[in-house]
C-alpha cells in the first residue's frame, strides 16, 4: 500500500486495542446514505517508476524554447546549492514555526531574510513573505488604508503603468471591502505616470498612491517626485519593485524626501525558477511606524531562559488565529520554502553578485534593443530610461510575428495588445543575464525573418 | 551565528557571477540610467563563500524539527510523509524553465497535468468544477466566500450580509468572511461536538449569505446531521461552504458534494501531501457545485475540440474527442470572481499533488482515510487507557482527536504548553495546543496514515513519561525544553522590544 | 487567584472599569481580572482623542503575546485624553490596572449613565458566574 506502513498484524492489534473488528466500523458515525464505495473516475495507482516516466514525457513535450518574455517573471541563473539546501527534509517537511524551540532553523533564516529584504529596499522592517507579488500588492493596499490615519476614505490611486495582472488581482481581492481603485493614466511619450495626471487629485482624500519601479513597460518612473506628491497630499506611497532591480536602482526607502511607506513585489527573480508562475513569493516591507498594520508572519530576535539568542514569531496578535474576524488579513502561511531558497540565493550571490546580475541583464536588453531597432519595421515606443525590459512597436500584427518566431523556438516577448490596445502592435521584451551574444543574434534573425515574410 | 557575522567585505562567489560583465563594466553597463535613479551604496547582504553559505544553512536546517526527522502529530495540519519523488519530478527542467506566459504549444504537457488534477479533485470531492489557482487554504477560502457573494449579487439578492461560522471554526473563517465584506455570526456547538441545530434554525434568515463548516469539525468528530444543516441553510437561501482542512479523514469515504456543500477549498499541502516547507507554499484549490460554476476564479485549464469549443465544466463527456488544452480566462467565464495570483497559483505545488494522487490511485484514496482514522482511534484508545482525558470520549475519533489536560493543569500545575514543550525533549513534535479554543488546555492530535504502529507506541510511551514527570517533578516539565538548541524563549520581550532585523551595530 | 475590585469604581461586563473624576470627566481602564486573563501586555493601541463614541464601541486595543482584546467604551461621549505613558510602558496596565495603567478619559453625553453600570458587588458576582 503506497505510503502506509501497517502490516496485517499491526492492523489486528490496533483494532483489538480500539475494541472493534474492522476498520470500516470507524466510519459508523457517517450516515450510510452518504457513504461512497468507489471512485471510478480516478485512474489506478501507478508506481514511482511509472510516474517518473510519465512526468519526463510530459516535461519533454513542452520543449525548452529560448525565452525573451519577462512581464513579471524573469529567468535568472540559480546556483545549484540553492535548491539542494532548501529542499533538505528539515526545511522541506517542517511546519510553520509555532513551536519556536523546535524551529530555530527556519526562524533564524526568516530573520536573516527580513534583514536582507530591508537592506535591498531600504525600508525599516519586513514580514516573512506573502503569496506572490500580485497578492502582496492587494495586501499592501488594504494595509495602506489601515495605516493612513490622515485619510478617512478608502481611495487608492493606481497608475495604469502598474502590471495589469497585479491591478486585476488587487481589484478582485479588495472590491468587497469598499475600496476604490482610481486609475491614473501614463504618458504616451514616456510610458511614465504623469505628474499632471496626479495633480488632478490635488487636495483629495487619498489613502495611498501605488508606484511600480521599473513599471510594467520597464520604464523608470520619476519616483522622487511621485513620492513627494503623495506625501504632500497626505497619501501613503506604496512601492511595487523588482528586488533584482534594487541591486542597482535607488531603494524605495530613499524615494523623495521621506521614502516610500510600504514596499512590496514579487521575490521570484531572487532564486525562484520560472516554474510556470509559481511557487514564487510576495515580499512586503514598511516603515517601522506601520509594523502593526502589516499582514503576515514576522520573526523577532529574543533570548531564552539562559539568556541565549533565539528567534520567535512575534506580533502574532495581528493574525487570524488570534484576532479572528479582526485580523489584519486572513493569511496564515508565508511561502516558506521559496523564501528559504531565496535567502540562500541572496547569501551566495551577495551584493556584488546581485549587482553584476542586474547590470548584465540590463546590458543584454540594451544590446538586444539596439540590434532590433535597426530592423525595418521595429521601433522603441517610449523614450527615456528603462531597466532590463522595454516596449517595441512592430509594423506587423504582434501575434503573427510571435507565432512565426515560436516556429523557430524563440519566445519573442509579451504582447501588450490585450491590456494596452492604444499602443498598437506593441511587444514587451526582456533579455536577462542568461542570454548570450548568440541568443541575441538568434532573436534578431528570427524577428527579421518574421517581419520580412 | 548569523550569516552576516560570517561576512567579509570584498568576498565574492566568482563561479556565480555572469561572464558578460566584470566589476568595472557592470557599472558602465548602467550608464544610460540617470544617476538620480541609481543606488548610492551597496545593500546590506552577506559577503560569504559558497561553502560558508551552504554550511550555514545546512546547520540551520539541523535546528528544525521536520516530518523527515520526527513524528509530527500536529492536529489539523496533516503532517504526512512528503514523497521525495513528488519533489524531484516536479523539479524536472522542462517544468522549471517554463515561463508562465509561454504559448499553449509549449505548454500542453503541463496543462494536461493540471487538467487531470482538476478532474481528479472533482471526482474525490463530488463537485462539478475546480479551479487550482488559490495559493493557500486561506486564499481558497477567500475565493469560496467571494463566489458565494458573486452568486447572490448576480441574482440581485443584495440583502444577504451575514456569514454563519461555528464557534469551533478555524480563525481564518471569520477573517475571510470579513475580507469579503460580510458580518460574522457565531453558531454554538453542543456538548457532543455537533453544531447546535436549534441555534442554527434561529440564526438563519433572509440576511444569511452562507455558512462555513469543516466536516469532520475541528473538534475531531464527524458532523452527523450535515444533511439537516444543509437543508436548513439552503431553505433560508444561503449556501454551504466546506473548509477542506480535514479532508484527509474522509477521502474516498464521503464527498462534500454529496453532503450538500456548494463550494469547498482543499488544502493540497495537507490531504495531497505537498510540502509544508516551514510555512508554505500551500495550495488551496476550490471546487464548486453546478450553480457556482460561472464564478470560479481564473485561469482554469480547459480541454477544447478542433473548433475551440470548450469541453469541460458543463460537458463531462469529453473522452476521446479532445484536441488540445487551453487556458480559460475572463472571456470564457465573464462572471468569474477574477484572478487571485499573478499567474497560475503555486504551479509547482500542483505538480506535486498530481504526482502523489497518481501514485495513490483509485485504491489508495480511501486507504488514506482508513489508516489515518485507524491511527487516530488507536492513539486515543491507548492514551485514554493510560489516564488521559478525551474531550469527546463517546465519539469516534476521525483522523484526529482532542485530549484535555484541564485536570492535570489544576492538580499538578502543569499546563498544556509546558506539556507540549516537554514532548519536544522526548523527540516528538508537539500536537496542536490551545486549538480549538472551546476546549480548555487541549491537545489536538493527528497522527496521519503514514506513521507506523511502532512509532505511535513510542509516542504513547513519551506522553506517559511526561505525565509521570509532571506528577513527580513538575518543575522539570514547566521549565522544558531542556535538550533543544534553545530553552524557553521570551516572547514577551520579543513583542515589546522589537528586534526584527540584524544590524552591524548590534 | 484573588482579584482586586475597588468599591468606588463602576464596571462593564466586558471588564472595563470607570471612575467619576468629579470634574465632568470619567477615567476608564481594564480590570485586574482582565489584565490577569490577558497576561503580560506588550502593546496598547491608544484611544483616539477627539473621537465621539457610543457605549460598547471598541475604542482601543490591548495586546499580549497570545491575545489582542478590544476595549469598549462604557459610556456615550467624547474621548478627551489617552494615557500616553502606555506607549512605552504597556506593563503599567499589568502592574497598576486601576492607577497608572488607566487607558483613556471620556466626557460623557449623559453622565448619569455612570450609575447604571455595574457596582463592585455586581461585577464580583459576574466574575464568580464566569468561573
Amino acid at each position: 500500500m503506497p505510503f502506509i506502513p501497517h502490516t496485517e498484524n499491526d492492523v489486528q492489534a490496533m483494532l483489538a486495542a480500539i475494541g472493534i473488528n474492522s476498520i470500516d466500523e470507524l466510519f459508523d458515525e457517517i450516515p450510510g446514505e452518504l457513504r461512497i464505495h468507489d471512485l471510478p473516475e480516478i485512474p489506478a495507482a501507478i508506481n514511482e517508476m511509472e510516474i517518473t516516466r510519465l512526468m519526463y514525457e510530459r516535461a519533454a513535450r513542452d520543449q525548452s524554447p529560448l525565452c525573451f518574455i519577462g512581464a513579471g517573471a524573469y529567468e535568472h541563473h540559480i546556483p545549484a546549492a540553492v535548491w539542494q539546501v532548501a529542499t533538505r527534509g528539515e526545511f522541506y517537511s517542517s511546519y510553520t514555526p509555532y513551536q519556536a524551540e523546535a524551529s530555530q532553523g527556519t526562524l533564524q533564516l526568516i530573520y536573516e531574510y527580513q534583514t536582507m529584504m530591508t537592506g535591498l529596499t531600504g525600508m525599516d522592517v519586513s514580514n516573512a513573505s506573502l503569496y506572490d507579488g500580485a497578492s502582496a500588492l492587494s495586501e499592501a493596499v488594504l494595509m495602506g488604508i489601515r495605516a493612513n490615519r490622515k485619510s478617512r476614505g478608502k481611495r487608492i490611486l493606481m497608475p495604469t503603468s502598474v502590471n495589469p495582472v497585479y491591478r486585476a488581482c488587487t481589484h478582485g481581492i479588495v472590491k468587497n471591502q469598499g475600496v476604490e481603485l482610481i486609475e491614473v493614466p501614463y504618458s504616451r511619450d514616456t510610458g511614465l505616470t504623469a505628474l499632471e495626471a496626479l495633480e488632478r487629485h490635488d487636495g483629495e482624500d487619498i489613502a495611498a498612491l501605488v508606484v511600480q519601479q521599473p513599471n510594467f513597460f520597464g520604464s523608470l518612473e520619476e519616483v522622487d517626485a511621485l513620492t513627494d506628491w503623495a506625501h504632500a497630499n497626505n497619501a501613503l506611497l506604496i512601492a511595487v519593485v523588482n528586488p533584482m532591480a534594487l541591486a542597482v536602482l535607488k531603494p524605495p526607502g530613499q524615494w523623495g524626501g521621506q521614502g516610500a511607506d510600504i514596499a512590496c513585489g514579487d521575490g521570484q527573480p531572487l532564486g525562484a525558477p520560472l516554474s510556470s508562475g509559481g511557487p514564487y513569493y510576495g515580499f512586503m516591507c514598511c516603515k517601522e511606524a506601520h509594523v502593526r498594520q502589516m499582514p503576515g508572519r514576522i520573526v523577532g530576535r529574543t533570548v531564552d531562559a539562559d539568556g541565549r539568542q533565539g528567534f520567535v514569531l512575534t506580533l502574532q496578535a495581528r493574525e487570524q488565529h488570534i484576532r479572528r474576524s479582526k485580523a489584519t488579513s486572513n493569511i496564515c502561511t508565508n511561502q516558506g520554502l521559496v523564501v528559504t531558497a531565496s535567502t540562500i540565493y541572496m547569501a551566495i550571490m551577495g551584493p556584488e553578485g546581485l549587482f553584476r546580475t542586474a547590470a548584465a541583464s540590463h546590458a543584454n536588453t540594451r544590446t538586444l534593443l539596439q540590434r532590433l531597432v535597426s530592423i525595418a519595421g521595429v521601433e522603441r515606443v517610449f523614450a527615456g530610461p528603462f531597466f532590463h525590459e522595454a516596449v517595441l512597436r512592430l509594423n506587423r500584427p504582434v501575434q503573427d510575428v510571435l507565432a512565426a518566431m515560436a516556429d523557430e523556438g524563440v519566445l519573442g516577448g509579451y504582447a501588450l495588445g490585450k491590456d494596452y490596445p492604444e499602443l498598437g502592435e506593441a511587444l514587451l521584451v526582456c533579455a536577462t543575464e542568461t542570454k548570450t551574444e548568440a541568443d541575441l543574434d538568434r532573436y534578431a534573425a528570427a524577428l527579421s525573418r518574421a517581419l520580412s515574410d | 551565528m548569523l550569516i552576516f557575522e560570517h561576512s567579509l567585505e570584498g568576498r565574492h562567489t566568482a563561479s556565480q557571477m555572469p561572464t558578460a560583465v566584470d566589476g568595472q563594466s557592470a557599472a558602465a553597463a548602467l550608464e544610460d540610467i540617470p544617476a538620480g535613479q541609481l543606488r548610492k551604496s551597496k545593500p546590506l547582504l552577506p559577503e560569504v563563500s559558497e561553502l560558508q553559505a551552504v554550511r550555514h544553512y545546512t546547520r540551520l536546517s539541523q535546528r528544525n524539527f521536520s516530518i523527515d526527522t520526527e513524528f509530527y502529530p500536529l492536529g489539523s495540519c496533516t503532517m504526512k510523509y512528503n514523497p521525495r519523488a513528488c519533489n524531484s519530478l516536479a523539479m524536472l527542467p522542462g517544468f522549471l524553465g517554463r515561463h508562465p506566459y509561454a504559448p499553449p504549444r509549449f505548454s500542453q504537457g503541463f496543462m494536461q497535468i493540471l487538467f487531470e488534477l482538476q478532474e481528479m479533485l472533482k471526482a474525490v470531492t463530488g463537485m462539478r468544477g475546480v479551479s487550482l489557482t488559490p495559493m493557500a487554504g486561506a486564499q481558497g477560502e477567500f475565493a469560496g466566500v467571494a463566489m458565494i457573494r458573486a452568486y447572490h449579487e448576480a441574482r440581485g439578492d443584495n440583502t444577504r450580509d451575514e456569514i454563519l461560522v461555528p464557534d469551533a471554526a478555524h480563525g481564518t473563517n471569520p477573517a475571510t468572511a470579513i475580507m469579503c465584506g460580510y458580518k460574522v455570526r457565531e453558531i454554538p456547538t453542543d456538548a457532543e461536538g455537533d453544531v447546535d441545530l436549534e441555534a442554527l434554525r434561529n440564526a438563519v434568515g433572509p440576511q444569511t449569505a452562507g455558512i462555513m463548516l469543516t466536516n469532520p469539525s475541528t473538534l475531531g468528530v464527524f458532523e452527523r446531521r450535515i444533511r439537516e444543516i444543509a437543508s436548513i441553510v439552503h431553505q433560508a437561501g444561503g449556501l454551504l461552504y466546506y473548509d477542506g482542512a480535514n479532508l484527509n479523514a474522509i477521502l474516498g469515504k464521503v464527498r462534500p458534494g454529496d453532503m450538500g456543500f456548494d463550494v469547498i477549498h482543499m488544502n493540497l499541502h495537507k490531504t495531497f501531501s505537498t510540502p509544508h516547507g516551514g510555512g508554505g507554499p500551500g495550495s488551496g484549490a476550490v471546487g464548486v457545485s453546478e450553480r457556482l460554476l460561472p464564478f470560479l476564479p481564473v485561469p482554469i485549464v480547459g480541454k477544447v475540440n478542433k473548433e475551440d469549443r470548450v469541453l469541460t465544466l458543463k460537458d463531462p463527456a469529453i473522452a476521446g474527442q479532445a484536441e488540445a488544452f487551453r487556458w480559460l480566462d475572463e472571456k470564457d467565464l465573464p462572471q468569474s470572481i477574477g484572478r487571485l495570483s499573478g499567474f497560475m497559483g503555486n504551479a509547482g505545488i500542483l505538480l506535486r499533488a498530481y504526482i502523489y494522487m497518481r501514485m495513490l490511485g483509485r485504491q489508495g484514496m480511501p486507504r488514506v482515510a482508513d489508516y489515518a482514522t485507524l491511527n487516530a482511534n488507536y492513539l486515543m484508545a491507548r492514551l485514554t487507557r493510560q489516564g488521559f482525558d478525551a474531550a469527546f470520549p463517546k465519539r469516534r475519533a476521525t483522523h484526529e482527536f482532542i485530549l484535555t489536560l484541564k485536570r492535570q493543569a489544576k492538580t499538578l500545575g502543569v499546563n498544556t504548553m509546558a506539556f507540549a514543550k516537554r514532548l519536544l525533549d522526548k523527540g516528538f513534535h508537539a500536537p496542536t495546543t490551545y486549538f480549538p479554543l472551546l476546549v480548555p488546555e487541549c491537545l489536538l492530535i493527528e497522527p496521519t496514515e503514514t506513521e507506523s504502529k511502532q512509532e505511535l507506541d513510542r509516542f504513547v510511551d513519551a506522553m506517559c513519561e511526561v505525565l509521570r514527570e509532571a506528577e513527580a517533578s513538575p518543575e522539570l516539565v514547566t521549565s522544558a525544553p531542556h535538550s533543544l538548541p534553545v530553552r524557553r524563549l521570551d516572547d514577551v520581550r520579543a513583542a515589546k522590544d522589537l528586534d526584527l532585523t540584524w544590524s552591524a551595530a548590534g | 487567584m484573588s482579584t482586586s475590585i475597588p468599591e468606588e469604581l463602576r464596571y462593564n461586563k466586558s471588564h472595563e472599569w470607570v471612575r467619576d473624576d468629579g470634574d465632568g470627566l470619567f477615567t476608564v481602564g481594564i480590570t485586574d481580572h482582565a489584565q490577569k486573563a490577558l497576561g503580560d501586555l506588550v502593546y496598547v493601541e491608544a484611544a483616539e482623542v477627539g473621537n465621539v463614541v457610543s457605549a460598547d464601541d471598541a475604542c482601543c486595543v490591548v495586546e499580549s503575546v497570545k491575545a489582542a482584546s478590544d476595549v469598549y467604551s462604557p459610556l456615550d461621549g467624547e474621548i478627551v485624553e489617552a494615557n500616553e505613558a502606555l506607549e512605552d510602558s504597556p506593563e503599567l496596565v499589568n502592574n497598576d490596572p486601576y492607577g497608572d495603567g488607566w487607558l483613556f478619559r471620556i466626557k460623557p453625553t449623559t453622565p448619569a449613565d455612570f450609575d447604571a453600570l455595574l457596582d463592585a458587588d455586581a461585577y464580583a458576582g459576574l466574575l464568580s458566574e464566569e468561573e
